[in-house]
């Protein structure tokens, strides 16, 4: 679960982490008078979005009077930030962060996340601030350190000297360091966070650090012992087909072709996919309907589809395991007509109780294409939405 | 012959009592999986399925003299339950559970290092040794005992290659599904290794996902260790970067992880990868063919 960037300081600010003054605005008054209540000449009026790329899409301003703090506010709120990590026509702005500006001396990087492979918390730091880290670690990976921490141990004081002294800084700074990333670590483990990022962590003209950005996001599997944190969510910021699969526990993503797939288990979902890719079609979707499909899940799946105009045809690929053919030939039998299916529909079944799942779908009446097996399946579903993009079908490695 | 578990495999069931436990020991039991108990804290002393319950891994071990686990308690349970079972000694911990907190598996495993116990998962449909021992949520019925070695990321995958080498009539030695989770158990490597050496196992497939480095770390061990055909499929090639699906480890950023650089990587090591998850079967036995 992403948070919003006031969110993030708040938490960060609840484990003495240094974030600059801000007041969080819903309308322009209130961003007009959040500036006056922090006083000073000059603000930097921030959008409140999930996506990163804010600032060159102009939903970051920096502003030298409160009636431009009231003009700059009046102008995002309500209306859609587009940036490279969005699609069209972006995210729609319903807060503004308000912030007293701080003269700059250094922009630092700073981020904590899981390394799969080390099993560790890995603390990425380097000079190069205000830059996105994949293109430092791509111009000059040597101007990036790291360090990883041990679960059982915990972050150790010669991680941050090591970290501080690479990152130029000296004398008191090493120590305000020190601090600032022990509150990190803690936040990130005690709050499950999955990503911690300060891009950029600023050194003032006085020598303080700062963390001028935030960004964190929550591990969702550890949702469940942190309601607090749930409490933040903003569904204004989700895409609403991935959140509805969500609430009926169906994972879902949207892509780009024409071609819909319903599937159980992750990895057949991804590889159906790729089945359709290599016949010729372009997928319109991942969505795995999970372990335990039901009727209920089957239908729910059905109208999430259908909720895509590019969709024509749909492609059902079962391995039933756990969950019996005959139960999914049942649900989709109930579904189809429940929801109004009218594309056409090609169904593959293999697994416990396949003959009587076939039997079902066969005695049903439904216009259903059977499959068999999962080549077959791809050439019939690519057929039925127009021959997908005109390459020839099928192709084999 | 057959890796981790065989038919003399002492089995028991951490969340026995449960509606997952009940279910799946039940399969298990009608597979002929040696169950001997299970564990349930505060029903010891009670029977379930004909089975003794117990209240603590220890007890469980102590009496049935278990040497393997499976663990069907709910994720906020599961790390928990992973560290009981290893306290207690037992040497195989399969754990199906899926959704245990990252900071959690990070913490048990660094609390497993130094134990004898192999963790296989979490998030897992277990392993089995067809004929001999089912641990896990696989459909045992499209398993044939034979002489293929499968060690898959993926679930649903894995019964694919299971049912495509027994439609070639070639059966399998040992599956292991070693789960998607970020942070887990068993690697590719640790089973290539003991596939290797089992010489019930004459071939081998592996199918991966997209994201993370274990593929790579496959492909350079079979480079180095592995005499034995290995077919693998990669599954994600069309997956759209920075986007996660439906494993949390599924996730590619930039070009690290991607499907093609695991294909090439595999391929440089002698690998045959299909670019179709239908194919696993087929060139298994045109491998076979030509040999």
């Amino acid at each position: 679960m992403h948070l919003h960037e006031y969110q993030a300081k708040t938490l960060f600010a609840d484990y003495a982490v240094p974030v600059p003054a801000g007041r969080l605005a819903r309308s322009a008054e209130e961003a007009a008078a959040a500036a006056a209540e922090l006083g000073g000449g000059r603000w930097v009026v921030k959008a409140q979005v999930h996506a990163g790329g804010r600032g060159k899409a102009g939903g970051v301003r920096l502003v030298d009077s409160v009636d431009d703090v009231r003009r700059s506010a009046g102008e995002m709120l309500g209306s859609h930030l587009q940036t490279r990590q969005t699609g069209s026509p972006g995210l729609p702005i319903g807060c503004v962060l308000v912030e007293a500006t701080v003269a700059i001396e250094r922009e630092l990087y700073l981020s904590l996340l899981v390394d799969r492979a080390r099993e560790r918390v890995m603390i990425m730091a380097s000079r190069s601030g205000g830059m996105d880290i994949e293109e430092v670690a791509a111009s000059d990976p040597r101007a990036i350190v790291n360090e990883a921490v041990h679960p059982a141990v915990g972050l150790q004081p010669y991680q941050w000297r090591n970290l501080g002294f690479a990152l130029g800084l000296q004398g008191e700074q090493i120590k305000a360091f020190g601090q600032l990333l022990s509150g990190l670590y803690r936040l990130f483990e005690r709050e499950d966070a999955s990503l911690v990022e300060i891009n950029p962590l600023v050194v003032t003209a006085t020598g303080e650090l700062l963390a001028l950005d935030a960004k964190l996001d929550i591990e969702d599997n550890a949702l469940y012992r942190h309601p607090a944190l749930v409490a933040l969510r903003d569904p204004s910021q989700e895409d609403d087909k991935e959140r509805a699969a969500a609430e009926h526990d169906l994972n879902y993503i949207t892509l780009e072709g024409n071609i819909a797939c319903m599937v159980n288990g992750a990895g057949l979902a991804m590889a159906t996919m790729d089945l359709i890719k290599l016949h010729g079609g372009e997928p319109a979707n991942f969505l795995d309907v999970g372990g335990g499909a039901t009727a209920a899940r089957v239908a729910e799946a059905f109208k999430l589809i259908l909720s895509d105009a590019k969709v024509s045809a749909i492609l059902v690929n079962i391995f039933g395991g756990i969950v019996r053919c005959d139960l999914i030939a049942e649900g989709i039998i109930q579904a189809v007509p429940e929801v109004g299916v009218s594309l056409p529909v090609v169904v593959r079944l293999e697994g416990t109780n396949v003959d009587r799942g076939k039997a079902l779908l066969a005695a049903s009446g439904l216009n259903l294409i059977a499959a068999d097996g999962l080549s077959d399946a791809a050439d019939k579903v690519v057929a039925a939405a127009g021959g997908g993009n005109g390459k020839p079908a099928p192709v084999r490695a | 012959m057959s890796i981790l578990v065989d038919s003399g495999t002492r089995v028991i069931c951490q969340g026995f009592t449960g509606k997952q436990g009940t279910f799946h020991s039940e399969q298990a039991l009608a597979y002929g999986t040696r169950l001997v108990g299970g564990v349930t804290p505060g029903k010891g002393g009670q029977t379930h399925l004909g089975l003794p319950v117990f209240d603590t891994v220890q007890a469980a071990v102590r009496e049935t003299g278990a040497d393997a686990s499976m663990i069907y308690v709910p994720a906020a349970f599961a790390a928990d339950a992973i560290l009981e079972a290893a306290a207690a000694g037992v040497g195989v911990i399969v754990c199906i559970t899926e959704g245990i907190p990252v900071q959690d598996m990070l913490r048990v495993k660094a609390a497993l290092a130094g134990s004898d116990s192999l963790l296989i998962g979490p998030n897992c449909p277990g392993i089995i040794t067809p004929g001999a021992c089912k641990i896990g949520i696989m459909p045992g019925a499209i398993h044939q005992p034979g002489s293929v070695g499968i060690v898959s990321r993926s679930g649903t995958l894995t019964y694919e290659a299971v049912y495509q080498t027994t439609q070639a009539g070639l059966g399998q030695s040992t599956c292991v599904g070693i789960g998607g989770d970020p942070i887990h158990g068993l690697e590719f490597i640790d089973c290539l290794r003991r596939f290797e050496d089992d010489p019930a196992t004459r071939r081998v497939i592996l199918v991966g996902e997209i994201s993370g480095s274990a593929e790579d770390e496959a492909a350079e061990f079979i480079a180095a260790h592995l005499r034995k055909p290995v077919v693998a499929y990669i599954a994600g090639v069309t997956a759209p970067p920075g986007k996660r699906m439906g494993h949390a480890g599924a996730i590619i950023s930039g070009g690290r992880g991607t499907a093609q650089a695991k294909f090439s990587a595999l391929e440089a090591a002698g690998v045959a990868v299909v670019r179709s998850p239908a194919d696993m079967g087929r060139r298994m036995q045109e491998l076979l063919a030509a040999s």
